[in-house]
């Protein structure tokens, strides 16, 4: 989809309205991770920008019709990030945003990893790592057999990356020269026990993927305007090499104390922590505490 | 029509390596290697044409294969709808996600691969990207059980019938021969959900000349009637049943033969029906004691408190012989005379709890 360029009124209106849905998202994480007792703040909040970028200015979709067959997929690989995900799914009009408030509950749609047969508007279940990259090429197959003209976006973690079968999607997606395979990394540094590149390092990131026949852009996962402007350099969706978008980001963006710290990756906030925390999302994202995951 | 003729013998003779006697297995293998015959001659060659002539009339098809197109004949659906057909190279398990995408998207996509890696290495691609999410992955898992003989444990199924039946949301077929396996495909086309769908060899033996037009996945097929017990077969074993069944009437004793052809969901109303009406059942299969038809079966006989006499006839819990597969089938009892043998115990056993 076509962004409205930078320094333009209208780039600035779709840029703090992203702004305020990113914020909605890590709210939103934090109210029902406490409903939950237990959730992945962390890695929903380094992905807090790119899905507020993805689904209120990217993706074509029609929220009254979920099954559209010409819609963008968007695959979320790192299911683990669902709880930021429901939210939005809601906020757009695929469900009513109370059902929500059952969220985990004995019988609820929504699991901590999402369910594609009772969440509307989720185009693929996901949770088990390192699927998603071939769901998402067999999708776009699928669009290529049938002449149709979506993408298929999907969001990846950096620490999934170990999984080998990333890797053969990696090699399919290039042999297949899926154009319309749009795949974006995570890549907040951080997996469950420690610094990727201490446990299983997967630098040079970009140039491995460039290696296995993809075209990279690489920006700042929490720049909503450089996330724009990628988007908008995107190769049409025809034959010709996949795109990997790696999103440069901090796990736990947004709330001082998780970010860079792996300890958060699951988590449950209470009492004086939990309001302290919505008061500091509410407030805007504040500038990088130095000495974060890489240092 | 010479060439004809002679094609047909060496198929008949691969079907004698591969499926019958011991004697058999003596002949030598490069007689077998199947190179020059043509596709019909050789059953297990059928799916790749049966999707291709599916394929023609129905625009969902698309077909995938892990870089075995040539030997299980993908290559003909291949050959005729190319821009349905991928093959993803050594990489099984994104073979079956890749599936897994392409049928979200409305299509109707057959994975086929050995069973050993479909139902062992791409197990969890099975259940959580095929069966949980209600896609309609038709799994093509061909080379079942110990089929590839000296090929070895690795290149075996025999617990893929006790896994595949462990996952919700998963139908698991069973061909007895190319007939059937044509029809399985072509009832597979709109039935809901993912299947997997377990092929032995391709060279196996006619069991059906033709498919009864009542054939319907999840119904038992009762090939023979018998009243001294019923044999439960599945698969690659239904022919040697139905060749016991011969040799034991030869004796006096009338088999039932029942084609389990789906393991589940299994038909429960023919195996109660076969427990009330023979008194005896003997399942037999080409897959681990454990887990597969025999135990379903048995599972179903326990819980209605049937009471009959009732044996599991398989392979043991064990990691097979070397040898090639019809000395194995005779090695383990699995031939046409080691399920007489199997087949007369239990009738004996019959006899003792009747008295």
């Amino acid at each position: 989809m076509n962004h409205p360029p930078r320094e333009t009124p209208e780039r600035e209106e779709v840029v703090e309205r992203l702004r305020d849905r990113a914020k909605f998202v890590r709210l939103e994480t934090v109210r029902l991770t406490r409903i939950a007792g237990a959730g992945h703040y962390t890695a929903t909040f380094s992905a807090a920008e790119l899905f507020a970028a993805l689904y209120y200015a990217e993706l074509r979709y029609r929220p009254e019709e979920p099954d559209w067959p010409d819609r963008d997929r968007f695959v979320l690989s790192k299911g683990h990030a669902a709880i930021g995900l429901y939210p939005i799914l809601a906020d757009v009009g695929f469900f009513d945003g109370a059902l929500l408030d059952n969220y985990t509950r004995l019988g609820s749609a929504f699991g901590d990893h999402p369910d594609m047969r009772k969440v509307p508007g989720a185009d693929f279940s996901s949770g088990s790592l390192g699927h998603g990259l071939s769901i998402s090429v067999g999708m776009g197959l699928g669009a290529r057999v049938q002449d149709r003209s979506f993408r298929v976006y999907c969001m990846m973690g950096d620490g999934e990356l170990s999984e080998g079968q990333v890797w053969e999607a990696a090699m399919a997606a290039g042999q297949f020269q899926l154009g319309s395979l749009i795949g974006i990394v995570d890549r907040n540094h951080l997996s469950i026990d420690g610094n990727t590149e201490s446990i299983m390092g997967v630098e040079p990131l970009a140039a491995r993927f460039q290696s296995f026949g993809w075209k990279v852009h690489e920006v700042d996962g929490h720049d909503l305007d450089a996330i724009l402007d990628v988007f908008n350099a995107l190769d049409p969706p025809d034959v010709g090499a996949p795109q990997m978008v790696i999103a440069d980001t901090v796990k736990g963006r947004g709330v001082q104390r998780m970010e860079g710290d792996y300890q958060w990756h699951v988590g449950n906030l209470v009492g004086e922590d939990y309001d302290d925390v919505i008061a500091e999302i509410e407030s805007g994202l504040r500038p990088l505490v130095a000495g974060g995951a890489d240092g | 029509m010479a060439d004809g003729a002679r094609e047909e013998t060496v198929g008949q003779e691969i079907s004698d390596v591969f499926r019958g006697s011991a004697a058999a297995a003596d002949v030598p293998r490069e007689k077998g290697t199947g190179k020059g015959i043509s596709a019909t001659s050789i059953p297990a060659f059928v799916a790749g044409e049966t999707l291709a002539d599916l394929g023609d009339s129905d625009p969902r098809i698309v077909v995938l294969t892990a870089d075995l197109a040539h030997a299980n004949r993908t290559i003909d659906f291949a050959a005729r709808h190319p821009d349905r057909f991928f093959n993803v190279g050594v990489a099984e398990q994104n073979m079956v996600s890749i599936a897994a995408g392409l049928a979200s998207t409305g299509l109707v996509p057959f994975a086929a691969t050995f069973a050993a890696y479909l139902a062992l290495l791409t197990c969890e691609q099975l259940r959580t990207d095929c069966a949980y999410t209600g896609m309609p992955v038709r799994l093509l898992a061909h080379h079942s059980g110990m089929s590839l003989g000296f090929y070895g444990t690795s290149h075996h199924a025999l617990e893929d019938i006790a896994i595949t039946r462990a996952i919700a949301d998963l139908t698991v077929v069973c061909a007895a021969d190319a007939n059937q396996l044509r029809a399985i495909l072509r009832r597979s086309l709109d039935w809901p959900g993912a299947m997997y769908i377990r092929l032995g060899r391709g060279r196996d033996p006619e069991v059906y000349s033709d498919v009864p037009d009542d054939f319907e996945i999840g119904k038992a097929a009762r090939l023979r009637e018998g009243a001294d017990l019923t044999i439960v077969a599945t698969g690659s074993e239904v022919r040697a049943c139905l060749d016991a069944a011969d040799s034991l009437a030869a004796n006096g004793i009338e088999a039932r033969v029942i084609d389990m052809h789906t393991v589940d969901p299994l038909d429960r109303d023919e195996i109660l029906a076969a427990a009330a009406e023979t008194g005896a059942i003997l399942t037999v299969e080409e897959h681990n004691l454990a887990g597969g038809l025999g135990s379903a079966v048995a599972e179903t006989l326990a819980e209605a408190a049937a009471g009959v006499p009732f044996r599991r006839h398989g392979v043991p819990d064990e990691h097979v012989v070397i040898g090639p597969p019809a000395a194995l089938y005779n090695h383990y009892r699995l031939d046409a005379a080691g399920i007489d043998s199997v087949a007369r115990d239990l009738i004996g056993a019959k006899g003792h709890h009747d008295g």
